[in-house]
C-alpha cells in the first residue's frame, strides 16, 4: 500500500525514560515529569538546550487536584509547550502530537512527557471518574467507572463465547511479564484461580482483572531525521499515527467490538504502508487497563479476527516467546496504570524492543515493526502509533 | 542491527510512600472543594426528559440518514444537519449487556448488589444487529444475578417500569428500571 501523506521529514524516537510506577510517590507531578524527562534526554545524549518544543500529556486535572495541569507541568521555561488530552488515550496521543510538531518541520527536537499522579484524590481516585459520566442521563443512576468495563466485558464474553477464566489469562501473562520491568508496581506470578478468587467488584470484573491506581511519569525524545541520525545510529522511526473520537453515547453501540480503535489503526497502518497488520506487526502493546481490554484491542488493531484473540491467547500466541508478543512490558496490569504515563510507557516499550534494549523483556523473535495503542473516555477515543527500526 | 549497548540503568527515580507515611508528610495539605453544579439539559434532551415525565420514550430522526436517536441529539453527528421529526417509541427492547455491581460510585461496597445494563430499544431506522442502535443505560429489575452470569439475561425482552406520575420529575430516574416483558 502506498503511504497516503507527504511529510516534510521523517521523525524518530531517540530516547526514552521513566520513573517508578507506584500507588503513592513522594514526588510532585512536576518532579516526576522532570525525572522522566531527564532520563530520556540522557538516553538521547542531549540536554534541554537542544529541545525545541515540548508536548505534555496528563489525564483529568481532578486526579492531581490542580487545574491547568499542562501549564503547571511547564518543565522547560520559555519553550513552546502544548498539552494534549484524550482521556486514557492521552499517553499514545502525546507522541502523535510530538510527531506532527517535528514532521511539519516546525521543531527539530521534541520532548514528549506524560505524567499522572492519582494518589491525591480521596477517599479513592475512583470517585473522580464520576465526572466523566453524562450529568443528565447517567450520573443520576449512581454509576462507577467499573460498571462500563464490566458491561463491555460481559458483552464480549457473550458475543465471543469467552469465559472469565479465558480472559483472566491476560492478567496472568501481563503480571508475569512485568516481573522483568524495573518500574513495575503490580508484577506477580499468579494463576487464573487467583484472579477468579480476588475481590468481586462488578460481576464479571474481579480485583485482579483490573490494573492498579498509580503515580508515575514517562518521557520520550523525538527528532527529525537529520538530528536523529546525529544523535544515534539506531533511531526508531515513527511510521504511522492514527487517532479517532467516536461520540459519548457508548450505549448506542455494539460493545463487543471497538470500532474507534479500528478506525485509528487503519489510519496509522495506511500511513505506515501496512496492509496485513496480523502478519507485518512483530510486537504489540495494546492498552490493557482491564484484562479483556487487551483482547478487545488486539481485535480492534486487526492483529486477530474479531472474537479470536482469546483463543490465540490460550495457545501462547501472545506470550513473550510467542508468534505475536503483546504487552511484553507487563502492560498496565503489571507495570501499573498512571493513566497518561501508562500509555506512553507502552510506546517506550516498543521503542526499547525495536532497539533490542529491553533486556530480559526482549521478545524472542526478530522485530522490525511494532504498534502501541491506547483507548480513552466513554469507549470512544482510539490512539495508535506504529514504529519501525 | 547496530544498537548500542544499553547504558547501565541507575535505579529508577521515585520514592514510594506507604499510606501511613503519606499522611504524616510535613506540610500535607487537605482540600475539599465546595462547588455546586447545575446543568441544563439542552435543546434535545430537555424535550426527552419532558417525555419521560409523561411516561414516553421519545427519539428524534435525522432527516438525511434516517437514524433515530435515543437519547435525542439536536443534530445528526454523521450528517451535521439539525434533527427534526420526533417519534414516540414503544419503550420495549432487549438487554444488550448486563452486570452485577457490588460497589458504589466511590468504590464502597454496596449492601445489596445492583443489576445494571444497556437496553437496545425497539426503534425504526436500524437493521437488526446493526453496530449502532437506539438505546439506554439503566437499572434492570426482575432479573437475577444468576441470569446475568449464565448469559440468559442478555437478549431478554424488557420494558420500562415507570414511577407513578406524581413522583416523576423529568429525570432519567422517572423510569425506575427496565423489567422483563411477561409471557
Amino acid at each position: 500500500m502506498r503511504p497516503n501523506i507527504h511529510v516534510k521529514d521523517r521523525v524518530a524516537i531517540v530516547g526514552a525514560g521513566m520513573t517508578l510506577f507506584r500507588r503513592r510517590l513522594l514526588e510532585t507531578p512536576r518532579e516526576l515529569a522532570w525525572e522522566a524527562a531527564r532520563q530520556a534526554l540522557d538516553e538521547a545524549g542531549i540536554t534541554i538546550k537542544d529541545v525545541d518544543c515540548v508536548v505534555i500529556g496528563t489525564a483529568p486535572d481532578a486526579f492531581d487536584g490542580l487545574h491547568y495541569n499542562g501549564e503547571y507541568l511547564s518543565i522547560a521555561a520559555g519553550k513552546p509547550t502544548v498539552r494534549v488530552y484524550v482521556g486514557g488515550g492521552t499517553g499514545v496521543f502525546v507522541p502523535i502530537a510530538a510527531w506532527w510538531h517535528a514532521a511539519s518541520g516546525h521543531c527539530n527536537t521534541v520532548l514528549a512527557i506524560a505524567e499522572e499522579k492519582m494518589s491525591p484524590a480521596h477517599p479513592h481516585p475512583q470517585y473522580v471518574f464520576a465526572y466523566i459520566w453524562d450529568p443528565i442521563l447517567e450520573r443520576p443512576l449512581g454509576p462507577n467507572l467499573i460498571w462500563i468495563f464490566a458491561m463491555e466485558m460481559r458483552r464480549y464474553m457473550y458475543k465471543c463465547g469467552a469465559g472469565k477464566e479465558d480472559i483472566a489469562l491476560v492478567s496472568v501473562k501481563n503480571k508475569r511479564n512485568a516481573l522483568d520491568h524495573p518500574a513495575a508496581q503490580a508484577a506477580a506470578n499468579i494463576t487464573v484461580e487467583d484472579v477468579l478468587n480476588s475481590e468481586l467488584l462488578v460481576w464479571p470484573v474481579n480485583r485482579l482483572d483490573i490494573s492498579p491506581v498509580s503515580d508515575g511519569a514517562v518521557a520520550l525524545v523525538l527528532a527529525r531525521e537529520r538530528e536523529a541520525r546525529r544523535m544515534t545510529d539506531s533511531p526508531v522511526w515513527v511510521e504511522g499515527v492514527g487517532f479517532t473520537l467516536d461520540n459519548t453515547h457508548w450505549y448506542n453501540r455494539e460493545l463487543a467490538y471497538p470500532r474507534y480503535v479500528q478506525y485509528a489503526a487503519r489510519m496509522a497502518y495506511k500511513m505506515a504502508g501496512i496492509e496485513r497488520p496480523w502478519k507485518e506487526i512483530d510486537v504489540a502493546e495494546p492498552y490493557d487497563p482491564f484484562d479483556y481490554k487487551e483482547l478487545h484491542h488486539i481485535e480492534g488493531l486487526m492483529l486477530a479476527r474479531p472474537c479470536e484473540a482469546w483463543k490465540l491467547l490460550k495457545e501462547g500466541y501472545f506470550d513473550r516467546d510467542g508468534e505475536l508478543p503483546t504487552s511484553p512490558s507487563g502492560g498496565l496490569l503489571g507495570v501499573g496504570n498512571p493513566i497518561a504515563a501508562a500509555g506512553l510507557m507502552k510506546v517506550a516499550e516498543i521503542f526499547w524492543q525495536l532497539r533490542y534494549q529491553a533486556g530480559k523483556r526482549q521478545v524472542k523473535k526478530p522485530v522490525h515493526k511494532g504498534v502501541a495503542q491506547a483507548w480513552g473516555d466513554l469507549m470512544q477515543a482510539g490512539t495508535v502509533i506504529v514504529l519501525g527500526n | 542491527m547496530s544498537a548500542r549497548e544499553p547504558r547501565p540503568r541507575t535505579p529508577l527515580p521515585g520514592r514510594y510512600l506507604s499510606g501511613r507515611e503519606m499522611y504524616s508528610l510535613p506540610g500535607l495539605v487537605r482540600d475539599e472543594p465546595r462547588v455546586r453544579y447545575q446543568f441544563s439539559a439542552g435543546q434535545a434532551q430537555s424535550r426527552f426528559l419532558e417525555g419521560l415525565k409523561q411516561g414516553k420514550i421519545l427519539g428524534v430522526r435525522c432527516p438525511k440518514c434516517g437514524r433515530v436517536y435515543v437519547p435525542p441529539r439536536a443534530y445528526c453527528e454523521y450528517c451535521h444537519v439539525p434533527t427534526r421529526d420526533w417519534v414516540e417509541l414503544p419503550g420495549t427492547g432487549v438487554v444488550h449487556t448486563a452486570v452485577v455491581s457490588y460497589i458504589a460510585t466511590d468504590r464502597r461496597r454496596m449492601e445489596k448488589p445492583e443489576i445494571v445494563g444497556v437496553i437496545r430499544l425497539d426503534a425504526p431506522g436500524y437493521r437488526e444487529d446493526s453496530y449502532e442502535f437506539a438505546g439506554l443505560f439503566h437499572r434492570l429489575c426482575g432479573i437475577t444475578p444468576e441470569q446475568v452470569m449464565d448469559g440468559s439475561a442478555i437478549g431478554l425482552r424488557v420494558k420500562p417500569r415507570w414511577r407513578p406520575p406524581e413522583e416523576r420529575t423529568g429525570s432519567i430516574n422517572d423510569i425506575e428500571c427496565f423489567e422483563p416483558v411477561e409471557g
